[in-house]
């Protein structure tokens, strides 16, 4: 499990409880802060954070084309803030995203923090359906998406992860619990 | 009390805002230009300390409706500050549907010997703290998050530097002593035994550790990050300065890059002047924010 080379794009947000969750499945992780390290790299996370944030340091700090490049040949996870950063199209006239996924996303669609919320919803990965604790902050909705992109898991009617070739992405935050089935699951992708 | 779904969500808030820049800001123009520049956060208040530190009176919770305008403004999250031991006023800005409260020693306390009980609110908190015992007792009454205080509105970054220091000093030599040794620590400090047992145990405190007061350049903002602060809130240092755009951004990306001297070059050589700074031997002890 140690030669996976494994990034977690580290210029804003919650990367560190994603290194976290790989060193418990016993992978080691490499924290990116230059586009030139993603070379190096067999995968890689965009974590949770502010989404106009990140968006301004891609930007400032040449990470557009390389993240679109790495994107379309080797998986990307992006959770929350991630997800929006690879999303086709945003709700927000802020945000320019990646456009790795074809899914439409609205940010903060819950509303703000009093709104966010932990619930239990599911996932299928092919086999049987699970229960999967889901951590949603200020979280962002998938809106639609295109028959490209494979529904993995759901909270109620709204799809809360998703799968489009080696693109994956979840609204809520997974590397807030304990459960490592979503980073499992992408190690394997 | 650290395992309940409320408590991961306050203190995952914190989590995303790592890494990043929390702005101070009096209107919805101000938070606009933050959040332009790149800000995780912005934090609303009447006036920036450096104001509150030369105009005097009662300095208090920001109007509604500016906050409201600013909550239309911006799509990061937005703090506000209340008075210490306000709770209506915390009350309200809950009501509000702030994102986070910032039980602020910058604002005139209105209660010289309790704090608000955050565990009744399901908004956040974050409070300043001087020391370890400080933050320990601020995390028991349900702070999901610590900033230093260091000395706001004086430009000067010595007393960030000062309490930082204490914070991670204290918690390094927390962790070689044995069971007896914490207790007596725990006793030493007020803070309840079983808060100072994790933070020994992690080596870290238990809620995200953000630095605070007198941050005005992006080597200021390095520093802090560099000396173990997990995000930087800059206060006056923005909008006190000769062009708030460009110097937002440049200690956005001074954070974000904080150990890499070139970064922090490159970010800081478009600049214009700095704010004002204060010595804080200049500033009367009755007029200090951080011993409140």
């Amino acid at each position: 499990m140690t030669d996976r080379r494994v990034g977690i794009l580290a210029l804003q947000g919650d990367f560190a409880l994603h290194q976290a969750a790989f060193e418990r499945l016993g992978v080691r992780v490499a924290l990116v802060k230059e586009p030139e390290a993603l070379e190096r790299l067999d995968r890689l996370v965009i974590p949770g954070g502010e989404a106009t944030t990140m968006q301004l340091l891609i930007d400032k700090f040449g990470f557009r084309q390389p993240l679109i490049d790495f994107g379309n040949q080797r998986p990307v996870w992006g959770t929350c803030a991630g997800l929006i950063l690879l999303a086709g199209e945003v709700v927000d006239s802020l945000m320019n995203p990646l456009g790795l996924i074809d899914i439409r996303v609205e940010r903060n669609a819950y509303g703000s923090q009093i709104n966010s919320f932990i619930e239990t919803g599911t996932v299928s990965f092919g086999k049987q359906e699970q229960p999967l604790e889901m951590v949603f902050i200020r979280a962002p909705k998938i809106l639609d998406y295109s028959d490209k992109v494979v529904p993995l898991g759901m909270l109620g009617s709204n799809v809360t992860v998703a799968k489009q070739d080696n693109i994956l992405v979840s609204t809520f935050h997974p590397e807030l619990t304990d459960r490592t089935t979503l980073h499992e699951y992408f190690l394997k992708m | 009390m650290f395992k309940d779904s409320d408590w991961k969500l306050k203190v995952g808030l914190a989590e995303m805002l790592k890494g990043g820049v929390i702005m101070d800001v009096t209107t919805p123009e101000h938070a606009k230009i933050a959040e332009d520049a790149g800000a995780v956060a912005v934090m609303a208040l009447e006036r920036v300390p450096a104001d509150i530190r030369k105009d005097g009176g009662v300095a208090r919770m920001a109007s509604v409706e500016i906050i409201a305008k600013i909550r239309e403004t911006v799509s990061i999250p937005v703090m506000a500050k209340c008075r210490i031991g306000h709770f209506a006023e915390a009350q309200v800005l809950q009501e509000l549907e702030v994102d986070y409260i910032d039980e602020s020693e910058v604002l005139t306390p209105a209660d010289e010997e309790f704090h608000v009980d955050k565990w009744e609110y399901k908004v956040p908190f974050v409070c300043g703290c001087r020391n370890l015992g400080e933050a320990l007792r601020r995390i028991s009454e349900g702070a999901a998050m610590i900033r230093t205080k260091g000395e706001a509105g004086s430009g000067n970054i010595v007393e960030a530097v000062r309490h930082i220091r204490l914070v991670m000093s204290r918690i390094r030599s927390l962790q070689g002593m044995n069971p007896e040794e914490i207790r007596t620590e725990a006793q030493e400090m007020r803070a309840p035994i079983e808060i100072v047992e994790e933070t020994a145990r992690l080596g870290k405190l238990p809620v995200p550790n953000f630095a605070a007061g007198g941050i005005a350049t992006p080597a200021d903002a390095s520093l802090m990050m560099q000396l173990g602060a997990e995000s930087v809130f800059v206060g006056s240092g923005i909008f006190k300065s000769s062009d708030p755009p460009k110097r937002a951004k440049a200690i956005v990306e001074a954070t974000t890059r904080f150990a890499d001297p070139r970064a922090v070059l490159d970010a800081t050589r478009p600049l214009g002047e700095a704010m004002a700074g204060l010595d804080i031997k200049d500033i009367p002890e009755d007029k200090l924010f951080q011993t409140r």
